[in-house]
């Protein structure tokens, strides 16, 4: 596998209004591979938004670096990067399709191309017959949906996803859990997930890394050996959810 | 809904009228309701001086706020636009905001008719100051409310401050910005029939036909101008409604 992008000695920290400063991630070595489906697990607060965050150049690490394969810097080149919100992070404003066209519209390319294109995700995303809806008229997974149309329709390098389904209810939650699988089978995207439920993790991942509470660092790196699609109920989801809830509460 | 509206007018014009009919409302006090209709139709057919038809007073009246409404507004969203986005101009700008706002527009006729003369131009100005500071204020409070997970997602999404400033903070503040086009509107029609009353005669304008009216102690006529002046205000915020209710559907 090539490899995508690497952290090395990353850390952050935030200088509060008062008090001393709070150190958020320490001393993270990451290497992401080429079309990998890496999460990043941990307990709430330990900073797995804040090294994604750090990724998508929203944020500059205090030390340490962040590099893409090609030479690329993600601070000045935010382009080749997909962000998720748990949050959906739609503008209410524009529709369905005015949403997942966004980043060709403002990279000038013309209506009817992006038009087309948007259509195409709309597709991918397997939404149709949405296109002209607003945002409040969405349910929570289709709203995620379209963020993650909006993201892919750049064509990202990457697609980093932040809890994407934590408000989402069970059912839909494993419907989008399964969506997403699809999703990267069919674009071969690299995929950095941030959740902090382990069964989550365990289905979707081939790697799994754990970070401790705060400062977040790199408790350990878990392979998840198993193919796809993968099965709750079987023995060997079993071992591997233990395995990591293991590393998950000794940190 | 739309029945039980008009329930209570009726019963309180009819309450008048039958006050005045029994002679506990004396003319020179409060004309009756049948009085106030006559002279609403003196005005309309003979005109007040004579052959200054009410028609002509609405519309000059209106042609001024129009004047002084439309530099507020296009002056006011973009600038509220800028200072919401940036905290430098802010600062450096509220200490006016905060002396100039304070001032009732009345107050300014002097020094207007002084830099202006009078005429439109001293009115327009008048107006422009009426409007002006809530459309500004209202802005910035609304670039102000905007989400800013989504100027993060656009611009992880590759936007430019241009594209932030056009394309998430000014749709972004629209509603609010509405609010303050409806009370800028309100002030501005309420500033222009007082400027009238003072200042800017041109021997047309709701203000100066009142004027007009109480010289020849005429309430009924005055009457019949206040009405026209309620009905005209009430109007006009309807089609601001109208337009909110086209232009901000996705809410």
């Amino acid at each position: 596998m090539e490899l995508l992008l690497r952290l090395t000695n990353v850390c952050k920290e935030f200088t509060p209004v008062e008090g001393e400063n709070v150190l958020a991630v320490q001393d993270v070595d990451l290497a992401v591979g080429e079309g990998e489906f890496l999460s990043i697990i941990g307990p709430s607060g330990c900073g797995k938004t804040t090294l994604l965050r750090i990724i998508a150049g929203l944020d500059r690490p205090s030390r340490g670096d962040v590099a893409f394969a090609n030479g690329q810097n993600s601070q000045d080149a935010t382009p080749t990067i997909g962000l998720v919100f748990q949050e959906f992070a739609l503008l209410p404003w524009r529709t369905v399709l005015g949403n997942i066209e966004f980043g060709l519209e403002i990279r000038g390319v013309k209506k009817g191309t992006r038009r087309d294109k948007a259509l195409e995700y709309l597709k991918i995303i397997e939404l149709e017959g949405f296109e002209n809806k607003y945002p409040k008229e969405l349910s929570g997974g289709m709203k995620q949906r379209v963020a993650i149309a909006r993201a892919l329709i750049c064509n990202p390098k990457i697609l980093l996803m932040d809890e994407p389904f934590a408000s989402l209810d069970a059912q839909t939650r494993f419907n989008m859990q399964k969506f997403l699988l699809r999703i990267w089978d069919k674009t071969h995207k690299t995929i950095l997930f941030v959740t902090h439920n382990v069964d989550e993790a365990v289905f979707l991942s081939q790697k799994i890394v754990v970070l401790s509470e705060r400062p977040g660092r790199i408790a350990a790196t878990i392979c998840i050996e198993m193919p796809y699609p993968r099965d709750v109920n079987e023995p060997d989801f079993a071992r591997f959810r233990k395995k990591v809830f293991e590393y998950v509460q000794t940190t | 809904m739309t029945r039980l509206k008009f329930c209570l007018p009726i019963l309180v014009v009819l309450l008048w009228q039958l006050l005045s009919m029994l002679g506990l409302l004396p003319y020179y006090r409060l004309p009756s309701p049948l009085e106030i209709a006559l002279g609403v139709k003196s005005l309309l057919t003979e005109g007040l001086p004579p052959g200054y038809l009410l028609y002509r007073h609405a519309l000059e009246s209106l042609f001024r706020v129009f004047c002084g409404f439309t530099i507020a507004a296009c002056l006011g969203f973009p600038l509220g636009i800028l200072m919401g986005w940036s905290e430098t101009l802010r600062t450096l700008l509220r200490p006016f905001i905060e002396v100039l706002r304070p001032i009732p527009p009345l107050a300014w006729i002097p020094i207007a008719i002084i830099w202006f003369g009078i005429g439109i131009e001293s009115a327009a100005f008048i107006i422009f100051l009426g409007a002006f500071f809530p459309i500004l204020l209202n802005t910035v409070s609304g670039v102000l409310t905007v989400d800013v997970r989504l100027v993060e997602a656009t611009k992880v999404l590759g936007a430019k401050e241009r594209h932030i400033l056009l394309k998430v903070l000014a749709p972004g503040s629209l509603p609010s910005m509405w609010t303050g086009l409806r009370i800028g509107l309100g002030i501005a029609w309420m500033t222009l029939v007082a400027a009238e009353f003072t200042g800017v005669k041109s021997g047309y304008g709701l203000g100066y036909l009142i004027m007009v009216a109480r010289d020849i102690q005429r309430p009924d006529l005055v009457i019949a101008g206040m009405m026209t002046i309620g009905i005209i205000g009430y109007g006009l915020d309807e089609l601001l409604r109208g337009g909110q209710r086209r232009l901000l559907k996705w809410l």
